[in-house]
């Protein structure tokens, strides 16, 4: 009897054991300190920080690196006078922005505006998200400056999508967005 | 010997089963009937309230044109629709003719001073309404008269899911008492040997047989024959220290590694409904996963970009399943974690404003890298072309986001001495792979070949 009552001492201590190596909680490390890093990382807490977090909005009056000043307001007003706007981009180098254009269209548009232009994305298609209209819809006449705006500072529902590219790439974007309109006008 | 042919069974049995037949045929066609009159009878009802429009025309008009920006029964980024006609021509006096011009040119109407139209401009944080020229009339009244009466949803399909549920709780009731009798059963069968066995040694006691557990006392018991052999100790050692040594390399191997870490994070955010379900690019919220070290994790503004529009989560059009429901995983679960994201960025589903009190969200980071190790996504992600999946598995399929890797360094290597670096479109590489593939005598270099297992690259 005295062994059974060993063989559960035994048995006990190898489930606690195993019973540590949880899923929710992150494994032992053999020298912490050269695991852990020193230096403040991306996304850590820091207390002399607002709120504590580093992941902040950039001050104002500065402006992050890749990206470049727009002038254009976030009104329809702003958005008027933005549709006389022409890309900056080379126009000698129109195919390789088409390119990358496209990449970038279907990872961030796509999804909603789907991937010929036509408003059947496939959370539309899911409805989940309406209303989502074809870039050939005349009442709305988009140019590429009035995309650009539209990307830089959503409309409506849409939201700002300048938090995810670079001033290059939204005019990239924006003129895939034309080459779309003008596949769909045709 | 004759064989009768037993043709009362037969019949019967044809009997009954038409029986059944007709019985089942019935009910599905009466109900059938009976959804199609409700049709006919709702659209009706909308032919009568606004004259002479299209309800079902309208709806396909309205998600396409105005679903964007307004609901029927939900203020959006403009006001909630249902009955708009009746309501301003009783709150408002304004007739069908406003709502046609309105609707054609708003920001006109704006601007040559209508009072409601500035009226209600103001009221919306001054969101101007794109103008609809395109819209003829006619478009206009199936657009109302869907707004009157939007038909139906579809009844039997409703009726279809309750079914579903029913029977999954029934199956998993009567699982549940299968095991059990299967346990009672098994209990009884120990009971019953344990009784057996006393018994026959009560017996044997009784009749004077000597068990032989006494005779074998008096013969050396076996462990002190065991000690006496000394190279059965000696093998009996090694297999031990062997053994526990090979246990104890695979323990000490998994020291430090995280391989499976699923930490519960402050909201329940579902990999399988975004990237899975909907086929949301991973890129699209990892965005900096393209240009810089981290795949960063997304802002709010970015889960604002469709979260704005989409409050509720509603599900697939086939219903949660059986595995979800047991996980507690309803629609209203998923909703209240959408609540949980508003809070956090401080969005007024009332006003549809943001309101400014925003609190920012701890997510546990799952992939931690030591600090002596450096990895860079936009190296792997866009200069190699790799996708997200090679490391961290089917993201697409995980309910909660797990550790799919080791990354250990073992597995970092092997994978650079399989995988032949992307030269096509890539200038940077061309000269030096030229020559070193000349070197190494291959046509298509590996990334270990292009410098890729030295040791600087990762560790400084």
């Amino acid at each position: 009897m005295k062994s059974f009552g060993k063989i559960g001492m035994v048995l006990v201590g190898i489930l606690v054991f195993f019973s540590c190596q949880d899923e929710k909680i992150p494994n032992y490390q053999y020298m912490p300190n050269m695991y852990e890093p020193v230096s403040y990382e991306t996304y850590d807490e820091a207390y002399f920080l607002p709120k504590g977090t580093e992941a902040l909005t950039p001050p104002e009056n500065t402006i992050p690196r890749g990206w470049l000043p727009y002038g254009y307001e976030n009104t329809l007003e702003g958005k008027e006078l933005a549709r006389v706007q022409i890309s900056p981009l080379d126009s000698l180098q129109k195919e390789e922005n088409l390119v990358i254009g496209k990449e970038l269209y279907d990872i961030y548009c796509a999804i909603c505006h789907g991937a010929n232009g036509k408003g059947q994305g496939n959370l539309v298609k899911r409805e989940k998200i309406l209303g989502v209209p074809s870039y050939a819809d005349a009442a709305r006449n988009i140019t590429v400056g009035t995309t650009f705006h539209t990307v830089q500072h959503g409309l409506n529902s849409m939201g700002s999508y300048a938090s995810q590219m670079s001033t290059t790439e939204m005019w990239q974007v924006s003129e895939y967005v034309m080459k779309l309109k003008e596949d769909l006008t045709k | 010997m004759k064989k009768v042919p037993y043709r009362n069974r037969i019949s019967k049995v044809l009997g009954v089963s038409l029986i059944i037949f007709l019985l089942f045929s019935i009910s599905l066609y009466s109900q059938e009937e009976a959804v199609a009159e409700n049709a006919e009878v709702a659209a009706e009802e909308g032919t009568a309230d606004a004259s002479a429009g299209d309800p079902a025309k309208g709806k396909s008009l309205f998600n396409q044109n105005c679903a964007a920006c307004h609901a029927l029964n939900r203020k959006m980024t403009g006001p909630a629709l249902a009955n708009v006609e009746s309501k301003l021509a009783e709150e408002e006096g304004l007739d069908k003719e406003w709502l046609y011009a309105w609707i054609k040119n708003s920001p006109g109407m704006i601007k040559s001073g209508d009072a409601y139209s500035v009226k209600i401009y103001n009221e919306y944080n001054q969101a101007a309404m794109t103008a609809f020229p395109t819209l003829s009339d006619q478009d206009i009244d199936d657009i109302l008269a869907y707004t009157a009466a939007p038909p139906p949803e579809a009844a039997p399909a409703v009726a279809g899911t309750a079914d579903d549920s029913g029977s999954a709780k029934s199956s998993g009731i009567s699982n549940e008492i299968l095991l059990g009798a299967l346990a009672v059963v098994f209990g009884l069968l120990v009971l019953m040997l344990f009784l057996v066995n006393s018994t026959l040694r009560r017996i044997a006691e009784a009749n004077g047989v000597v068990l032989e557990k006494e005779r074998a006392e008096k013969r050396i018991p076996i462990w002190k024959a065991f000690a006496q052999n000394q190279f059965l100790v000696l093998v009996t050692a090694i297999f031990l220290l062997l053994g526990s040594a090979y246990f104890a390399y695979g323990w000490m191997m998994q020291v430090g590694v995280d391989q499976g870490y699923a930490p519960i994070q402050p909201i329940h955010y579902s990999h399988k409904i975004h990237a899975g379900d909907n086929k949301i690019e991973c890129k699209y919220c990892h965005s900096s996963a393209r240009v810089s070290k981290h795949s960063g994790i997304p802002s709010l503004n970015v889960c604002m970009n469709c979260h704005k529009s989409i409050y509720e989560y509603k599900g697939n059009p086939e219903g949660p399943t059986k595995e979800d429901l047991a996980n507690g995983y309803t629609n209203d679960f998923y909703t209240g974690e959408i609540k949980k994201l508003y809070k956090a960025v401080g969005w007024d589903e009332e006003n549809q404003r943001y309101t400014g009190e925003s609190q920012p969200i701890e997510w546990v980071r799952i992939h931690n890298l030591p600090d002596f190790a450096y990895f860079n996504h936009s190296q792997h992600v866009s200069v190699a072309g790799i996708e997200c999946q090679t490391c961290h598995g089917p993201v697409e399929e995980m309910e909660i986001m797990y550790q799919y890797s080791p990354l250990t360094m073992g597995w970092c290597v092997e994978c650079h001495r399989d995988t032949n670096v992307k030269v096509e479109g890539n200038e940077y590489y061309t000269k030096i792979h030229a020559e070193l593939s000349k070197k190494y005598g291959v046509d298509q270099l590996t990334a270990a070949q292009m410098g890729g297992l030295e040791c600087g690259k990762c560790h400084y």
